[in-house]
């Protein structure tokens, strides 16, 4: 490639500053799910059991729609976000 | 063989053939000869028809299929799945619209496209293409195995019934492109669903509940090969967290994700999307506790063409055991046409990935879009044929333990790619020297896991045993995941010290990575085509 690099170190300084995150906190909502679902040790249970399914089955299941209430909330929250 | 199920499976499949065909003319516009038309159905695709789309392409036949046939054999670690699709979506709901936004301003097709206009290398854009394309082949060569349990399930011995469906898959793939599996997945969807409805109520009530169902699993499972239970041991949680977590990271970098993906109307479409995907996900959970249910039942899977039982028949033979003949029918139609549509996508996918990142900028710099569209089709009936070629004439466990290790690999290019969407803070010979780092780590690490079930010494699995680096455990992990890390570390290592070293031009701009549907500086494909030329040869 004969590309010439035009980012000289105050081009690339400024590259970073602009670099268009706009981490929004809403978006934080977004590890609530992960942090339900990724941590086996604390659901890895038989009981209390749910119409006969063990607790480590229900209480994932349970998770599928947290994270969709949540995911939404965060869609509606930053809906239209450039 | 069971004619009643056989013709019910025949008319489905006959059904979605037509809708593959007609589907060409579905939705299209005046200048069909395009990647944008062929390959990414027009880049026109509303929520309902994204999420048909995305769904059929993610939860494939392979999926509903194997999940509870791990579930059946090894218990609570096959659920690993839930959680993997539980968080997939929040992980990828910031990323996607980011790549839509880019992709859409600037024309990219695939993620090697973004890759090179992004960080100026055709070397590094190669590199994330090759990754794809090697991770894409044995996902398709599954999705045959897929059609090939429900064909034993009838009772019907031999490969003809593969061959015939996938001819003419790779017929109306070749004349409709995007629009066909999109069409097809409506169908495929509907009957999925009904499936899964009808199999967690009917089954259960048939067998005396749920309960009755777990205790049979809880006391039939520890005897198993894979000592298994209803609940995880200690030692697997590492290996379900890091499994569910690889495979969520790793979901999203395979080119027939990001197909759909940007195949999507607006930004909006996609972030919608990510919320409502779970859904699948809620049937998927259930479908793997078939597995269940196949102990409880007392079914026992079918001798595979090798002679050893095929764990995969599993599920249709559930339903053949349980189900009256019409509606066993209806459920292997819908595995089979489950297959159909992700074998569809991920050929195009790989296809397109060949043409924009490999052909073009290496082999004919100047193709019009006509020549991108012509060559992509081509290409989609030579990756599905390979994919046959493998089942037919190698070994359906070769294309099994190489899916395992698709997501090690794909996950290789999360640096480039998802890191690239954020940041141009690497340089792009240090993303490309990580890549090489991740990749020759992970083949380390994979030729040190024996599969004991089909007495494979080496490449027999995805998790590494903690024991090799002098830990008193058994507790494993999902290779994927300490690999991309030393793909990172390399990465960031490398950065500075390659400061000298010319740095890539970006092809792209920051306003670029919040771009709407109907933004006004939106590069058309013919301008963008040249605007390639003139960079490349610059």
């Amino acid at each position: 490639m004969a590309h010439q690099a035009p980012h000289s170190g105050t081009e690339r300084d400024d590259h970073l500053r602009r670099s268009g995150i706009n981490l929004r906190p809403a978006n934080l909502l977004l590890l609530i799910p992960l942090i339900g679902t990724l941590f086996p040790m604390f659901y890895n249970r038989d009981s209390p059991r749910l119409g006969g399914m063990p607790f480590f089955y229900w209480y994932q299941l349970v998770w599928i729609p947290i994270s969709v209430a949540v995911t939404l909330v965060v869609y509606r929250a930053t809906r239209g976000d450039r | 063989m069971n004619d009643v199920e056989l013709g019910i499976v025949i008319a489905l499949f006959v059904i979605v053939t037509v809708m593959g065909f007609l589907a060409a003319r579905w939705r299209r516009n005046a200048d069909s000869h395009s990647l944008n038309e062929w390959g990414l159905g027009g880049r026109s695709f509303g929520t309902w028809i994204t999420w048909f789309l995305l769904g059929g392409d993610l939860y494939t036949a392979y999926t509903f299929v194997a999940v509870p046939a791990l579930v059946f054999g090894a218990g609570a670690i096959g659920f690993f799945a839930v959680p993997y699709t539980i968080v997939v979506f929040p992980i990828v709901f910031l990323v996607a619209s980011r790549l839509w936004s880019v992709a859409h301003r600037q024309g990219y097709v695939t993620a090697a496209d973004f890759v090179r206009g992004r960080h100026g290398s055709n070397a590094l854009g190669v590199a994330v293409a090759v990754t794809g394309i090697v991770a894409t082949m044995p996902y398709i060569a599954l999705q045959m195995v897929g059609i090939q349990a429900v064909v034993e399930a009838i009772g019907i011995s031999g490969h003809w019934p593969l061959v015939i469906a996938f001819v003419v898959l790779a017929a109306y793939t070749y004349s409709s492109g995007l629009r066909a599996p999109a069409l097809i997945a409506f169908v495929k969807d509907t009957l999925i669903y009904l499936v899964v409805i009808v199999a967690v109520i009917y089954i259960p009530y048939k067998l005396g509940g749920y309960g009755k169902i777990f205790d049979a699993a809880a006391k039939a499972l520890p005897a198993k090969p894979s000592h298994g239970g209803v609940t995880l041991k200690q030692s697997q949680y590492l290996a379900y967290s890091t499994l569910a977590l690889g495979s969520a990271l790793a979901l999203f970098l395979y080119p027939h994700s990001t197909t759909a993906v940007l195949a999507a109307r607006s930004r909006n479409t996609v972030k919608k999307n990510m919320a409502l995907l779970p859904a699948y996900s809620l049937m998927l959970g259930f479908l793997a506790l078939l597995g269940y249910m196949a102990i409880a039942a007392k079914v026992a899977p079918v001798k595979g063409t090798n002679g050893k039982p095929d764990s995969n028949t599993i599920v249709p033979m559930l339903f053949d055991n349980q189900f009256p003949s019409w509606f066993a029918g209806i459920a292997f139609g819908a595995i089979a046409i489950g297959a159909l549509v992700p074998a569809a996508i991920m050929s195009i996918a790989a296809a397109n990935t060949f043409t924009r990142d490999i052909y073009k900028p290496y082999f004919r710099p100047n193709a019009s879009a006509k020549e991108e569209a012509q060559v992509s089709k081509i290409m989609s009936l030579l990756v599905k044929f390979g994919a046959l070629l493998v089942i037919l004439f190698v070994n359906v466990q070769f294309a099994l333990d190489f899916q395992l290790i698709g997501g090690i690999i794909i996950i290789q290019i999360l640096p480039a790619v998802v890191l690239g969407l954020y940041t141009r803070w690497f340089h792009r010979w240090a993303l490309l020297a990580g890549w090489v780092a991740g990749i020759a780590t992970s083949v380390w690490m994979l030729w040190y896991v024996p599969n004991p079930l089909t007495n494979h010494k080496h490449f027999g699995g995805a998790q590494w045993a903690l024991s090799h680096i002098g830990m008193h455990t058994s507790a494993a992990i999902w290779i994927g995941i300490p690999t991309v890390l030393i793909n990172l570390i390399v990465a960031a290592v490398l950065t500075p010290l390659f400061s000298r070293l010319p740095r890539g031009v970006d092809g792209t701009d920051e306003s670029d990575y919040h771009a709407e549907a109907g933004d006004p500086r939106v590069v058309t494909m013919a301008a963008s085509a040249s605007g390639e030329v003139a960079a490349e040869g610059g």
